[in-house]
């Protein structure tokens, strides 16, 4: 069948699109995203203000394009930390076994079975909110479905014959790991890595929603749309920008997953 | 295979356990004190410490819970600082709601996504594809708060289909279902997306099989072999995939709860985290984790007694 | 076959179990989207060929026409039937006792069930309840009360002075080891019933503010240990039922003593609405009657459609400051600070202009000791600020941090405002944000902090409560102030047996508070409650009290 694959094409056009979005944010804002301004309060969107400005004043455009930074650093930062942990533990539990293995998959079925909510918030009230706090709340919640992701492949490739003839002829368990199995089940990671994006987007937003997350100094799209919780019949541009580019945001990078697992013929 | 399932329920206990020191170690690290919210920020220090000696609180952790465990499992669940009233009292009636909730999103999630699999699985490629793929991809990419806000503007305000004040129980069955539906359809949405592409995937996978194929070659109509093979088959990943999204509806509910104002667990469980109401935190988090692993085990269950293939071991 | 079948049924059961059970309340058009359903239910496990086509109809109708067809028709009706009424709070009511209730939100609440020997009145002044009359001695120790006839529990019991000895004494300790239940009676020395009509309460120390304890509930006698569950008191209306972060519902109390002021409405039932789109959604579709406290950035939501009324908050909020760290322990640079920040666009921007400006540790409603104008001492003047902060050897500003509970918004939103503003003057200021109880433990408590943004508000109404704590040992000081001149004035203030010497030392302490810019003193915020056009009857009281008996529907 040769079909074209929409999902991969849309998906990196809407991806990039959004990440050019984005990195221009890190350069260049129209105005200091912070800044007040009394004469432009609740003003609807214009030429001045592409998205209008909230109830301080502030340019939304600016904000949403700061807020878009925030929720791409703080997406990324948790998808680092929890794929490379739950990589290494996995890929370590996955191809030794044995009680390790036992005893940590118990722990990641603790941790995946603990509310979600209640682990992120006793972190945050410990460590105080922040992007960086969050960053390790929500990665420690995110290593426990890598790891056993990662453990599911490594149990597959394990005592297949590419990899007993390579310990045969020698070669170190760190190198069978990462150089002989690790290739092999980039396709799966990668589209696990795909949602797992999107999972810590959406997070990032309803722990903001609740109240845990980064402050208001540092701005996510998540907390800009609990901030304008007030405003959704007055300022609805306040919700309707961030909440687009939230939107459109997981659209791309979802989509482009699915591409990916249509390409390399990965099942979901 | 009854080996199998005793070792499985022991890890679940095992599991819950773990769940549950976590959860007391994480209430000895977290700044605060429940005396707080009791007394109200002006006591003095020797009116709060009298009523952490008299809550028990000045002990060890290990003590404490040593005492919490042994109670727990003769069912009782301690006293809310907070509400002044038995955490199982509180807790019940909380958990009926945040329950009613979990089983109308759990049929909705059904309702919506068989159908929409099975029509697009078989209408492969087809304008009703496109369109549930392009549909279910959008829905999984709202953020639930923002779906919630949004059905609530939508079929409140809008339609006028629902009165946007939470209906309980003893007013009606039927009235406290209505309400729910809006709420269930707020987490069963984004669920439905995935089951629906998990159905779609799931057939087109089981279409490609071997066995299909032969079906097709002794002149069975197409129609006829989706229902009676690929479904089959096709069903089993969905299945167990439901069993374990109980687990997510549950934890769905906690944000939703909040946007309808619904005196669920969830609501409670975030008021009571603020409060540093210990008991009614304890008893919530290994419950929620009981679901959790509870239905973890039935889809394995189901899987195992669905698909004869991985009997035995 | 035979699972196959099971899968068709399953499923047919579970879209089925929908509609029926939505019918209910819907009577005949409910039917009209489960009929079709149920007529091809009888095809579905037999027509092997044919059925995709069926089954694709039969879906589609199921999916499409169920839902709104079952609804469909049952939302007719207002949430407010007959003479009742919704009023939506934000906040959740936790122990109900209501000699121990602490929080302004439950206190308030509370105030149509249970009444004290004297009752609070919309002046700020109090006025015989259970007592008919009171008497106070002249050197302010010994306080007789009489009791009034005719006055009847909840429960049908007319009130006798055992239940009223009983409930000062719980007041004062008698079930809690001794240590008082509401503060102010930590000042008792003795409680007598004199006979079955009078009883006398003598204070340790002379108080003429004392009577306003004396609001604490009067209930049955022995009745302390159940009163959460059964919550029988004297006022006009009873406690129906209490769903904690539902609801509580009460309703007029027939024998009511005072059928003057007889509750007007059957049935009032407080919300529980933390969500605030939920809040709007909530007046806007009908099931909400009436709301109080609603924050202010939603009244452009609702002005148009029901009636608002507008007051304080009754308490003070400001930039709190630690005086006991440096910078902050330089007058100076808190002077500049407070002549760097603009108090009238923070209200502007947080309140839609509707604060009051303090300038000073009290609030508008506190009309004897309120002083508007120490508000405009420190009218915004950068270069002033700048001069200031070169003078305490800061002329290129610093950097400091704010601390805010996450949970107030306009607390944060206050912070943020600040920050702005102290750019101005190069005071580079750092947001943190943290969650109530941390602030509770580090901030107020812990005084481990620099600068912080909350409100106060007095935990018995009094002006002297407002300022009492700042006095330099105080355990409530929190801004670590000291200042021996303060500490005088308002020594003398309490200890002043004539009223006008004692209000002219609480004016002078409010001075000295503003004069050392002791914190940045901001304003009160606005308090809106939102009701029904045909609502009619409400009025705000100088304390916290939502006194539902007032209300009719015209």
């Amino acid at each position: 069948m040769k079909k074209k694959n929409w999902y991969l094409t849309i998906g990196i056009v809407l991806t990039a699109c959004m990440l050019i979005f984005i990195a221009v944010g890190f350069f260049w804002t129209p105005y200091v995203p912070s800044a007040m301004s009394a004469g432009d309060r609740n003003g609807r969107p214009s030429l001045r203000h592409l998205f209008g400005c909230d109830s301080f004043g502030r340019d939304i455009f600016s904000r949403t394009l700061e807020g878009a930074g925030a929720t791409l650093t703080i997406a990324l930062a948790v998808l680092a930390v929890g794929a490379v942990c739950g990589l290494v533990v996995g890929a370590l539990c996955g191809y030794y076994g044995g009680a390790a293995d036992a005893l940590i998959m118990r722990l990641c079925d603790a941790v995946a079975a603990f509310p979600s909510v209640l682990l992120a918030m006793v972190v945050l009230a410990v460590t105080g909110p922040g992007k960086y706090n969050v960053i390790g709340a929500l990665g420690v919640l995110f290593i426990p479905s890598f790891a056993r992701l990662v453990r599911g492949e490594f149990l597959k490739y394990r005592d297949r014959d590419f990899v007993q003839s390579a310990r045969l002829t020698g070669v170190s368990d760190l190198r069978i790991i990462f150089v002989h199995i690790l290739p092999n089940i980039w396709p799966v990671l990668l589209s696990g890595l795909t949602i797992g994006f999107n999972n810590a987007v959406l997070a990032e937003a309803s722990m903001s929603y609740l109240g845990i997350g980064v402050s208001a100094q540092e701005p996510s799209l998540g907390y800009m749309l609990k901030d304008a919780q007030g405003y959704f019949f007055t300022l609805p541009w306040c919700t309707a920008f961030p909440a687009a580019v939230v939107i459109l945001l997981i659209l791309g990078v979802g989509l482009l997953g699915e591409g990916i697992r249509e390409r390399m013929g990965v099942a979901s | 295979m009854g080996k199998t399932l005793l070792k499985r329920a022991g890890l679940l206990i095992g599991t819950l356990l773990l769940v549950s020191v976590l959860a007391f170690l994480a209430f000895s690290v977290v700044p605060g004190d429940p005396t707080d919210s009791i007394l109200g920020i002006e006591a003095t220090e020797e009116q709060r410490m009298a009523l952490r000696a008299q809550l028990g609180l000045d002990q060890p952790i290990h003590q404490r819970y040593w005492s919490w465990l042994t109670a727990f499992v003769t069912g009782d669940f301690g006293q809310s600082y907070k509400y002044d009233m038995p955490v199982s009292r509180l807790v019940a009636a909380q958990a009926k709601v945040t329950l009613v909730l979990a089983a109308v999103s759990f049929v909705l999630i059904v309702v919506i996504s068989l159908p929409l699999g099975l029509i697009s699985a078989r209408h492969r490629g087809g304008i009703v594809d496109r369109a549930v793929t392009v549909l279910t991809q959008v829905t999984m990419s709202v953020p639930n708060f923002i779906m919630g806000l949004g059905l609530m503007f939508l079929f409140a305000l809008v339609l006028k289909w629902f009165e946007p004040k939470y209906v309980p129980l003893e007013d009606g069955l039927g009235a406290h279902l209505r309400f729910m539906v809006f709420p269930a359809l707020a987490i069963a949405l984004p669920k439905s997306a995935m089951t629906v592409k998990l159905l779609r995937g799931s057939i087109l996978g089981e279409m490609g099989q071997d066995y299909i194929r032969t079906a097709y070659s002794k002149g069975n109509s197409q129609g006829s072999a989706l229902w009676r093979h690929v479904l089959r088959n096709a069903m089993i990943p969905v299945v167990t995939f439901l069993a374990m999204a109980i687990g997510d509806i549950m934890a769905g509910s906690i944000v939703v709860e909040q946007v309808f104002s619904i005196p669920g667990l969830g609501r409670i469980l975030i008021s009571s985290i603020g409060n540093r109401d210990y008991p009614v935190v304890q008893a919530i988090v290994v419950l929620l984790a009981g679901v959790v692993v509870g239905c973890n085990f039935l889809a394995d269950l189901l899987y195992r007694v669905m698909d004869p293939r991985i009997d035995g071991r | 076959m035979p699972k196959l079948k099971k899968w068709a049924l399953l499923l047919l059961a579970a879209i089925a179990m929908l509609p029926a059970s939505l019918c209910g309340c819907t009577g005949g058009t409910g039917h009209s989207g489960s009929d079709p359903a149920s007529a091809q239910s009888g095809e579905l496990p037999k027509g092997r060929g044919k059925m995709p086509k069926s089954v694709r109809a039969f879906l589609l109708l199921a999916v499409i026409a169920m839902l709104p067809a079952s609804l469909y028709g049952c939302t007719g009706g207002k949430g407010s039937n007959g003479n009742s009424v919704t009023v939506g709070i934000a906040q959740d009511l936790s122990n109900l006792d209501p000699q121990l209730a602490k929080t302004a939100g439950i206190r308030e609440v509370l105030f149509n069930i249970f009444e004290g020997l004297v009752k609070a009145s919309p002046d700020g002044s109090v006025v015989p309840a259970v007592a008919s009359d009171y008497e106070i001695s002249a050197d302010a120790t010994t306080y007789t009360f009489t009791l009034r006839e005719g006055v009847t529990f909840h429960n049908g019991n007319p009130v006798t002075i055992e239940d009223v000895v009983y409930s000062l004494e719980r007041c004062a300790g008698s079930e809690n080891d001794g240590k008082p239940l509401v503060s102010a009676f930590s000042n008792v020395s003795r409680i007598e019933a004199t006979d079955d009509g009078h009883v006398v309460i003598t204070l340790a120390e002379p108080s003429l503010e004392f009577l306003n304890a004396l609001t604490a509930a009067i209930i049955p006698k022995d009745s302390g240990s159940t009163i959460t569950e059964t919550m029988i008191g004297t006022g006009p209306f009873k406690f129906i039922s209490y769903a904690p972060q539902d609801s509580l519902v009460m309703e007029k109390y027939d024998g009511y003593w005072n059928q003057e002021k007889a509750a007007k409405l059957d049935k009032v039932t407080f919300k529980i609405v933390p969500d605030v789109n939920a809040m709007v959604v909530g007046l806007k579709g009908g099931t909400l009657d009436m709301v109080v406290h609603l924050p202010n950035n939603l009244e452009g939501e609702v002005k148009d459609a029901f009636t608002v009324h507008e007051d304080t908050m009754k308490l003070v909020q400001a930039l709190y400051i630690n005086n006991a760290v440096k910078p902050f322990d330089n007058e100076l640079v808190r002077q500049a600070m407070y002549y760097a920040i603009d108090v009238d666009q923070i209200i502007d921007f947080v309140c839609g202009g509707a604060g009051v400006p303090t300038g000073t540790s009290m609030y508008p409603a506190q009309e004897k000791y309120f002083m508007p104008e120490l508000a405009k001492r420190y009218a915004t003047d950068v270069e002033k600020a700048r001069e200031l902060l070169a003078q305490a050897g800061y002329p290129d500003g610093f950097t400091m941090t704010i601390t805010a509970p996450s949970n107030y918004a306009q607390h944060v939103d206050t912070a943020q405002v600040i920050i702005e503003q102290l750019k101005a003057v190069g005071i580079t200021a750092e947001l943190v944000q943290v969650e109530w109880e941390s602030w509770v433990s580090d901030v107020y408590r812990g005084r481990d902090y620099q600068t912080t943004v909350c409100g106060i508000s007095a935990d018995d109404m009094t002006a002297r409560e407002m300022l009492v704590r700042y006095m330099s040992d105080n355990q409530k000081n929190f801004i670590n102030f000291q200042d021996e001149e303060f500490d005088g004035a308002v020594t003398r203030a309490m200890a002043a047996a004539d009223e006008e010497e004692q209000v002219a030392l609480y004016k002078q302490a409010e001075e000295i508070l503003n004069e050392k810019a002791a914190s940045l003193w901001i304003q009160d915020l606005c308090d809106l409650v939102v009701m029904d056009p045909k609502l009619d009857g409400f009025t705000f009281y100088r304390t916290y009290v939502i006194d539902m008996s007032t209300i009719s529907y015209q």
